[in-house]
């Protein structure tokens, strides 16, 4: 495993920039548990959030150029939707199923995120499906001479369906700028990853494609940041794909429709709580002289109220005409 | 004017598009070296390997691929070398290419061609001859296209290409080298989505698509000569989306109705025309509206005697049309 850094700036982040991804880190988290609250009081039917994921949403994403490269994310993927550009107002709206929501004008789940003008690639729930679309554009992209790279973002799951395999060999042979992140939190669904995998690392499969594997510590954001910086200037300088296993753990239940105390004991989710990467990026930063306390709760202050004003706002704005169901089944 | 056959003016076509537009480009198995039906002969020493690209033996991939590629600057032909093969993909033709432009709110399209050559009568076994149209008809958010001419190859193709959504188009491989026909010279398209009558008549609306197309004019010559029966044969063309006006407009003036399909018979994409004549013609039928296709077993035995005696042929589509002419 890559481990942490010993300089918070020895990747290339300024002060400003190592504050700014642990904001999206606290934002992403906070959009997150505003989600799971809404669906409790019956505001909206479903909810799928990523508790636990933000260090490995935000470290890799981040490591994009927005707009620029090609994102595919998956239904848990709030983290790369704010890092990528996405405001907490589109996702409440998406989430919410208003009308002007950008993914999907209340067709697709909440969490299906997409904004062609960010180049986020709208998404299905079928686990592994948009693994070949990440090497399409990056295959477009090469065939095209531009210097675009694809990141594709999947779960532990997914790395057991045949699209996987498909996406990577293909990649693979061509040596095509595609990123594959497979946020490892150890559960697809309710199934624990010793029966979907007979390999402890998951990233040793690279091997067999014919390009680098990496396993990170998926709740250290930096460890996370520098594994997915190298692996997109080696995409972008021709070098062809690199897969990141990032080891996380997903706090919250797989889904609103979830429990997961069925599959997992209470001992076990405490135990990852006390990795939570949000308050272990906050103490890291903290530690080398770049948080204060009070810098902190501003932080935290302004997600809440960036989360406020997001859910004040979707909630009052229009749900879809419902003859809006019947357009764009083709181009008009 | 030149003679073409079908897979040669297939060939043109792709030819054509991809010299008027640089974006085209074809991917595929076995596609670089011309194709197991040498409809792609030609192309990769005319535009290079990257234009004329051979894939990974991995049909879920090819489709995954050109989505992908479709959404960056590309406008992808994806050739599968058989229909049959195609069943691997479909998650990545139906969840996935069909309901993009939809799910996304227009916000994305899929600009993609999905070739692949069907149908049985070629000896082909249970593994090259299946007919497919009517699983993929019945997603919304493709279109389904079924040719058995080499005009209408040529033609409706070009339009495939052209078109802003997905595509899938089913080149009936018994009719590739069935016969030639003098095709323009000019650039010509067909557009998807009309049916073409392709025999005028006036007692009976005979419809149908593909390879069973070139039998029903043969079974309507014979019912002309032999029974005096005068049979409209409508050729579909584009499975979806459906032509009804053509079809309703026929049913109306003959007021007999005849399905012709070479898939199997339960749930067959003849159904639906059938159930649409039914609703939307009933008040100027005079005969049950009938089908004729092949039997609900996994369609084509690899033995001769087997693949004929389960398909529909010119002798079995007459025998339909003297029974719906004496009803």
């Amino acid at each position: 495993m890559v481990s942490v850094r010993e300089s918070p700036t020895e990747l290339g982040l300024s002060n400003d920039q190592l504050l700014d991804v642990l904001y999206k880190m606290m934002l992403s988290r906070a959009v997150g548990q505003r989600e799971r609250m809404l669906n409790r009081m019956g505001k909206a039917p479903f909810a799928v959030t990523g508790e636990g994921h933000e260090a490995t949403q935000v470290g890799t994403a981040y490591a994009l150029v927005s707009g620029k490269d090609w994102a595919f994310p998956y239904y848990r993927d709030i983290g790369v939707a704010l890092t990528l550009g996405q405001t907490a107002r589109d996702l409440m709206l998406e989430f919410l199923a208003r009308g002007e929501n950008v993914s999907s004008g209340g067709r697709n789940m909440p969490s299906h995120f997409s904004d062609p003008k960010l180049r986020i690639v709208s998404g299905s729930a079928p686990v592994a499906t948009q693994m070949p679309h990440a090497v399409g554009t990056a295959f477009a992209g090469k065939l095209r001479g531009l210097d675009e790279v694809s990141m594709v973002w999947f779960g532990d799951g997914a790395t057991s369906k045949g699209d996987c395999h498909e996406a990577m060999n293909f990649a693979g042979v061509h040596k095509l700028p595609v990123v594959f992140v497979c946020e490892n939190n150890q559960y697809a669904i309710s199934v624990h990853w010793t029966k979907q995998m007979a390999v402890e690392n998951v990233a040793v499969r690279a091997q067999g494609y014919g390009f680098p594997g990496v396993t990170v510590d998926g709740n250290d954001v930096l460890a996370v940041y520098g594994a997915a910086k190298e692996a997109v200037e080696r995409a972008r300088r021709g070098d062809g794909p690199t897969f990141i296993e990032a080891k996380t753990y997903r706090l919250v239940p797989h889904t609103s429709d979830d429990d997961d105390r069925r599959y997992r004991s209470r001992e076990e989710v405490e135990e990852w709580s006390k990795k939570d990467p949000i308050p272990r990026f906050q103490a890291y930063l903290e530690e080398h002289g770049l948080l204060d306390e009070k810098t902190r709760d501003e932080l935290a202050k302004k997600a809440a109220q960036e989360v406020d004003a997001a859910t004040e706002y979707a909630e009052n704005a229009p749900l879809p005409d419902p003859e809006t169901a019947l357009r764009h089944v083709f181009a008009e | 004017m030149a003679e073409k056959n079908m897979v040669e003016a297939i060939n043109d076509a792709m030819l054509e598009e991809m010299k008027r537009d640089p974006r085209v480009m074809l991917l595929g198995e076995d596609v670089g070296g011309g194709g197991v039906f040498r409809a792609t002969q030609g192309l990769r020493d005319e535009f290079g390997p990257d234009r004329c690209f051979d894939t990974p033996l991995a049909e879920s991939a090819i489709i995954g691929v050109a989505i992908g590629a479709s959404l960056n600057g590309i406008v992808p032909i994806a050739e599968i070398q058989f229909a049959d093969f195609i069943h691997p993909a479909m998650d990545q033709i139906v969840s996935e290419a069909a309901r993009l432009r939809y799910r996304s709110n227009g916000g994305w399209g899929c600009p993609i061609t999905v070739r692949a050559p069907y149908g049985s009568g070629i000896h082909g076994g249970p593994y090259h001859s299946q007919s497919i149209e009517a699983i993929y008809g019945h997603v919304p958010g493709l279109k389904v296209v079924c040719v058995a001419t080499p005009y209408d190859a040529k033609g409706l193709l070009k339009s495939a290409i052209r078109d802003p959504d997905p595509v899938l188009f089913l080149e009936h491989k018994r009719a590739y080298r069935l016969y030639r026909q003098d095709l323009p010279d000019d650039d010509f398209t067909v557009p998807i989505g009309e049916a073409e009558v392709k025999r005028e008549g006036s007692d009976i609306t005979l419809i149908t698509y593909g390879m069973m197309m070139h039998h029903s004019l043969k079974a309507a010559e014979t019912a002309q000569d032999e029974d005096g029966a005068s049979v409209e044969v409508i050729d579909l063309r584009t499975i979806s989306p459906l032509d009804k006006k053509t079809v309703l407009k026929s049913v109306e003036k003959t007021g007999k109705a005849l399905v012709v399909y070479e898939d199997n018979l339960t749930g067959g994409f003849g159904a639906e025309v059938a159930a649409i004549i039914a609703q939307e013609a009933f008040e100027f039928l005079d005969g049950p509206v009938t089908r004729v296709a092949s039997p609900d077993v996994p369609i084509s035995p690899y033995a001769g005697v087997l693949e004929e005696y389960l398909l529909p042929n010119p002798e079995k589509i007459a025998k339909a049309i003297r029974d719906l002419a004496a009803y």
